[in-house]
């Protein structure tokens, strides 16, 4: 099929669409309510083309090219309606950019600088939704910002099959809220972050904690001690402004130095406590008739999925915390006694890829006698801007280590960053001690990928493990809708609540699937190259604490730090 | 119906019964908010829309979003009679603003707001195609005009 874009006579599949088509020639299209991971909308119309024959202006986003078809992207009369989209937007939209979480990283703030908009717009501005919602730990809404593309929603409704964001009203009072513009923390929102991850404008935006974290970094009184989870650091690099995918754990650790962190310590070590406990778990559910299958519990968006939709399935969750509440429960309990300090006079503090890490950290049962185990949470995003508000150019910092006894992590804790990565790390642990024998492969690349549900059954010595692995809510709710009935065989599922897992998490810089697919397999480049202990079980400084500890994973004082409980969250309307 | 107030337990009920007919059919959510209207006051508020929700197995974020895509629909608590006046051309020429300005004056409220005691909810509506009877005026399903201001007391008053 032949096109011809621009007076340039191109090749095209059939069922391309214009937008496609014009970006083999190196033409990107303007675009607000299209988002490369999404279906098609064509709400917004900022990409109106021109068609030979056709007797208006056609979006092209939605419109496919057809044999013989001849385009143009450029002439005076697009150029004008593209502006006017433009200014009857910019005429709704609060344009308090300066003071907006998405300054410079806006798309309708680019466009308009791309249209150059020197005169001062001819439509009054009004803008639609009352008050800002800061009512969540993770998100902050503000619907003065929503141009209604309807990112958020797909995003909602079917990445994550939580639908708490959906249009209101219509025509020009129409924007993006929950029902009766409900606070978010009331709603059924799980604060998974996918929404900020697709909307384009500030609209929706992670809440800001940077200014709790530097309080505590200037206050002399605090030892700061940082945990910095396996996904961050193929995603910091990419949020100062480099490569999808680029690997920086040295230069990651340095900036925290330079900011005044204390101690930097590796949440990839308690990754492998996870494995531990939580496999520890599964051979005891396995061998002595538990609940099962038995679903992870390391993504605290998943966790308060489990508790809000299916609160009748919450016994198969494993008890085992995430990786980030071991942690905190260490610091606080722990680490602070081995250093002489209280543990209010211990500052906790998360760098995560996640914003449903953020309630994660305020949850009742990760606390106790009026402090929490962790202080503070900050996204990758956050933790970009810190550095970028620091005067550190991180492109040019040399490499360190982490601090000690806990910045020794395995291969196996790196890869729980991606999908399939706590199945990977788990099989490599659980095969082993279950046999007693040394597996020969330990890449179980059954379970890799970023297909949205894998399945695989590993022979672990007399009896066929069935696992499942699945990310996405969307798909995990059609696994839970199997267990409801009965129907899951599986002995164990790995279920993260982002799309892709932890590298597709809502702190991270703004996502897609190519950003994904390049941070994924940086993961797994760590697990394969970068380090000398692949398996949790076999990482020293795992073995060393729980010698320390003095129990075996899953007893006493482990069980006590390391496991937790889950409430029925139901009554939330649904 | 009793005026409207408040939608009691045993409207709920009945709101209940008849979403459930139609569990996991969202093509049937118009027609459901359509016909629960007419039990609860005219109007579909949160406590209506949860039930709705729970009963066809609708998340309440869509059944919300169609409820207040429509313009006969309404989350807010209308009375037991909506007058909608017509506020196209036609009956703009015709005088619609002396009507209204008579009716509200009558009722005591503006465009958009419900009696005290919840019987009358005064609302402005797009044509009603009956433009040969301008200016025209709709009481809950029943379409009245031409009309002139004097006509409002002896019209409204009709309706208990």
């Amino acid at each position: 099929m032949k096109v011809t874009i621009n007076n340039q006579v191109i090749e095209v599949q059939e069922g391309m669409t214009i937008l496609e088509a014009a970006q083999q020639i190196g033409i990107k299209l303007p675009t607000l309510c299209h988002h490369p991971d999404q279906d098609v909308k064509a709400h917004c119309r900022v990409c109106v083309v021109e068609v030979e024959g056709q007797r208006v202006l056609q979006p092209a986003c939605s419109f496919r090219c057809f044999d013989g078809m001849v385009v143009h992207t450029n002439t005076e009369r697009v150029r004008k309606a593209r502006k006017m989209v433009l200014e009857l937007i910019l005429a709704h939209h609060n344009q308090d950019c300066l003071h907006c979480a998405r300054n410079q990283s806006c798309e309708l703030q680019t466009l308009a600088a791309h249209y150059g908009f020197n005169e001062e717009n001819r439509f009054p501005l009004r803008v639609r939704g009352e008050g800002i919602d800061m009512s969540s730990p993770s998100i902050v809404r503000d619907p003065s910002k929503c141009i209604a593309c309807g990112r958020c929603e797909w995003a909602c409704s079917q990445y994550q099959a939580v639908h708490v964001l959906s249009r209101k009203h219509r025509g020009f009072e129409t924007y993006f809220s929950t029902p009766f513009d409900m606070p978010f923390d009331e709603s059924i929102c799980v604060n998974c972050g996918q929404c900020v991850q697709a909307c384009p404008t500030g609209a929706l935006t992670i809440r800001d904690d940077t200014e709790e974290a530097w309080a505590a970094i200037n206050d002399p009184k605090k030892v700061v001690v940082a945990q910095v989870a396996p996904a961050v650091r193929v995603n910091i690099a990419e949020a100062l402004g480099e490569e999808s995918g680029t690997i920086s754990v040295g230069r990651l650790v340095t900036a925290l130095k330079m900011l005044g962190v204390d101690y930097v310590f590796d949440t990839d070590f308690t990754a492998d406590l996870t494995i531990m406990e939580e496999g520890t778990e599964l051979i005891e559910r396995l061998t002595n008739g538990g609940v099962l299958p038995m679903i992870t519990s390391c993504s605290p968006a998943w966790v308060k999925f489990c508790e809000t939709f299916y609160p009748e399935q919450l016994g198969h969750l494993s008890t085992a915390k995430s990786p980030q509440g071991m942690f905190g429960a260490i610091i606080k309990e722990w680490y602070s006694k081995k250093i002489g300090k209280t543990p209010q006079e211990m500052f906790s503090l998360s760098i995560m890829p996640c914003t449903a890490k953020k309630y994660e950290a305020k949850r009742p049962e990760l606390g106790r006698n009026n402090y929490q185990d962790v202080d503070c949470v900050l996204t990758v995003q956050e933790l970009a801007k810190m550095i970028k508000s620091a005067n550190i150019d991180f492109g040019a910092l040399p490499e360190s280590e982490f601090d000690k006894p806990f910045g020794l992590g395995s291969g196996a804790g790196v890869i729980f960053g991606a999908t399939g990565g706590v199945m990977e790390a788990a099989l490599r642990t659980v095969y082993e001690i279950v046999t007693g024998k040394d597996l020969e492969n330990i890449d179980f690349t059954m379970v890799r990928g970023l297909k949205g549900t894998r399945e695989a059954t590993i022979q672990v010595g007399d009896l066929p493990v069935k696992v499942c692995v699945t990310s996405g809510l969307a798909n995990a709710r059609k696994i839970m809708e199997l267990i409801k009935e009965g129907k899951a065989d599986y002995h164990f599922i790995e279920i993260m609540a982002c799309p892709g897992g932890c590298i597709g998490g809502g702190g991270n810089a703004y996502r897609n699937w190519a950003k994904i697919s390049a941070r994924r397999k940086a993961l797994y480049k760590i697990d394969a190259e970068k380090l000398p202990v692949r398996q949790s079980h076999k990482n020293p400084a795992i073995k060393e604490f729980y010698q320390d500890l003095g129990v075996k994973p899953g007893e006493g004082i482990a069980h006590k730090l390391f496991h937790t409980h889950y409430t029925d969250k139901s009554h939330v309307d649904i | 119906m009793n005026n409207c107030r408040r939608i009691d337990p045993e409207t709920l009920k009945q709101v209940a019964n008849l979403a459930a007919q139609y569990k996991g059919r969202e093509d049937m959510l118009v027609e459901v908010l359509g016909q629960v209207q007419k039990i609860a006051c005219n109007s579909v508020p949160e406590e209506v829309i949860s039930v709705i929700s729970k009963e066809m197995g609708i998340p309440k974020a869509k059944v919300y979003s169609v409820a207040t895509f429509y313009a006969f629909f309404s989350v807010q608590k209308r009375g037991k009679y909506v007058i909608r006046m017509c506020k196209s051309a036609p009956c703009h020429i015709k005088g619609a603003q002396e009507v209204l300005a008579a009716m509200e004056k009558f009722l005591g409220i503006k465009v958009g707001e419900t009696t005290y005691d919840g019987k009358f909810t005064l609302e402005t509506c797009e044509c009603l195609g009956i433009c040969d009877r301008s200016p025209a005026i709709m009481i809950n399903d029943e379409v009245f005009g031409p009309l002139k201001p004097e006509d409002i007391e002896d019209l409204i008053s009709k309706f208990e």
